[in-house]
């Protein structure tokens, strides 16, 4: 439709414009122009070229801090989708017990992170937790005392397992959406045809689930790649920098360092990250679904 | 076909095993609330068992240690700043984007999309220091203001209104409705759903939120709900968990109410198309 002014269409998008910019656009560009100084707040800024990047690239450190933050999305992707796609084949049944159950689940996806994790990091205690304890029990007499949040080996683990508990609920309400939309019609002509349940579930479900699945796992990996919160309360990035992932790091070197061009290099690479992980799903969202939404 | 009364084998054990998968989420919000009425010795020595009896210390201690009206009162208004002026600014952008025709729509269609491959984790350092050049840290400025507008909101809004028709507008402009009228008294109506899930979910992140206001304060002055709650468990509480679980219960009620209360309207924003 043509505006009644021209001045319109400008006049209604530019408060949104503005802000848009000013708080997403023009921010990346600063932390590309700060990532070539060193500044501590204090005192002034000094050119330093890439000095931030080598240092940062050069000790391994980054590395490590991208890695890290990839194994971690890793467990936490596959342990949402396949544990929310369980879920959701299980849950999808009338009644007020299942609409309970679904409820209860989904729940976690509301409550805040930091509840989440005080609450998870209460429960691991090894003195008193209760899935502490039942944890020391496993492992038979002699395990260490500690909670596993203070050991190197299990800290990002168990970070990865709280934070699917968080989100699981929410790869099962959308699975369950799109289970809901199969025709039932579709189930029924393969199971006269004869076929049993689990092959109506890998021949005619699954194939039908797989754009839900693509959206579901993209949407967790950019999810789990920007995790701070869990970090944050339950290990601070230990022990050892074992449960250092990359917003956590910006954090440090900026808040605990003052360091602004470590930082600032880090968000830089931080996004480039972002966008490599968006290219990806739109490739995947386009190659299962001819409706990218 | 599924008959609902007729209770099959396969259907018992599907109950069965559903209940004791809700139990994996259930009996952790039970300890936390039975562990916020024990005491601190009850604790220490026997932290499996439930409270003897109700006692509320935890929740006094929680009281006298933050101001949880005042800092309630804070989340509040900043949730809700946020999600009111998100809805009110995609109303008219997604206006001009779905329904009129101007040179330059299709970049600035592009710039909303371009943010929304921006998450705040990666504009916190510049954003941080374009406040501190303007002495807005620590102030409400710099928790609202970077969310009053919502790039995903203004998207669903534009994705929304492309389905009115546009003879209503048309009709509209014949009665002598102004543009402003349209927008806000017309079309805001039509799209109550939409706007409505987009402030549910907005208000409830917000609200929840943890990291922005824990990186843009230095100070009580705007500190919110989260921020708080989790320092109350670094100030050195210790073995004193009973105290944490109080303020996570104190914390988490607001938005399980709201949850209980509105879960279609949060359901519906959740799911994709």
């Amino acid at each position: 439709m043509r505006p009644r002014s021209r001045w319109h269409p400008w006049g209604m998008l530019a408060p949104s414009l503005v802000l848009l910019v000013a708080f997403f656009i023009v921010p990346i560009g600063v932390a590309a122009y700060e990532s070539f100084f060193s500044w501590d707040l204090l005192t002034p800024p000094r050119f330093v070229r890439t000095a931030n990047y080598r240092a940062l690239f050069g000790h391994g450190e980054l590395l490590h801090v991208a890695l890290r933050t990839l194994g971690y999305s890793a467990i936490v992707v596959t342990g949402t989708m396949s544990l929310g796609l369980a879920m959701a084949l299980l849950v999808d049944r009338p009644g007020a017990f299942m609409a309970f159950v679904r409820a209860s689940i989904f729940s976690a996806y509301v409550v805040s992170w930091v509840a989440v994790a005080l609450l998870w990091m209460w429960m691991l205690d090894g003195d008193s937790g209760i899935v502490g304890q039942a944890i020391r029990a496993l492992r038979g007499p002699g395990a260490p005392v500690l909670s596993v949040l203070g050991e190197p080996r299990w800290a990002l683990v168990a970070l990865a397992v709280v934070s699917v508990w968080k989100l699981a609920g929410y790869a099962m309400i959308i699975f369950l959406a799109e289970l809901q939309s199969i025709p039932r019609s579709l189930l029924e002509a393969a199971a006269l045809d004869g076929a049993g349940a689990w092959p109506r579930f890998r021949h005619v479900t699954m194939p039908l689930l797989m754009p839900t699945a693509a959206f579901v796992g993209t949407t967790t990996l950019v999810t789990s790649f920007q995790a701070f919160d869990v970090v944050r309360i339950m290990t601070q990035g230990g022990p050892a920098r074992a449960t250092e992932l990359f917003v956590y790091a910006i954090y440090e070197q900026i808040f605990l360092d003052l360091s602004v061009g470590r930082a600032s290099a880090i968000t830089v690479v931080f996004f480039a990250m972002l966008l490599a992980i968006a290219g990806l799903q739109l490739r995947v969202w386009r190659s299962r679904d001819p409706v990218v939404r | 076909m599924r008959q609902p009364h007729a209770l099959t084998v396969g259907g018992l054990l599907a109950r069965v095993a559903a209940g004791l998968v809700a139990l994996v989420w259930v009996v952790p919000y039970a300890w936390m609330v039975l562990t916020s009425f024990k005491t601190l010795p009850e604790i220490v020595e026997r932290p499996l068992a439930p409270p003897t009896r109700l006692d509320w210390g935890a929740y006094r201690e929680v009281f006298a240690t933050v101001p949880v009206a005042r800092t309630m009162g804070i989340t509040f208004i900043m949730a809700v700043a946020i999600a009111a002026s998100q809805v009110a600014m995609a109303l008219p952008a997604g206006y001009a984007l779905a329904k009129l025709q101007f040179k330059g729509r299709g970049g600035a269609f592009g710039i909303i999309l371009a943010c929304l491959l921006v998450p705040a984790p990666a504009t916190f350092v510049p954003v941080f220091l374009m406040f501190a050049k303007v002495h807005l840290v620590d102030t409400m400025a710099a928790l609202v203001l970077p969310f009053a507008v919502s790039a995903l909101g203004t998207f669903l809004v534009r994705q929304a209104l492309a389905g009115v028709p546009d003879e209503i507008i048309e009709a509209a402009r014949m009665d002598g409705a102004s543009e402003w009228r349209i927008v806000y008294g017309i079309l805001g109506p039509m799209l109550k759903p939409t706007l409505v899930s987009l402030f549910l979910v907005s208000f409830v992140f917000h609200y929840s939120d943890y990291f922005w206001p824990l990186v843009m304060t230095t100070s009580d002055a705007v500190r919110t709900l989260p921020v708080s709650m989790a320092l109350l468990r670094e100030q050195g509480t210790g073995a004193r968990w009973h105290i944490v679980m109080a303020g996570n219960v104190v914390l988490s009620t607001p938005v399980l109410v709201l949850f209980a209360a509105a879960q279609r309207h949060l359901l519906r924003a959740v799911r994709p198309g």
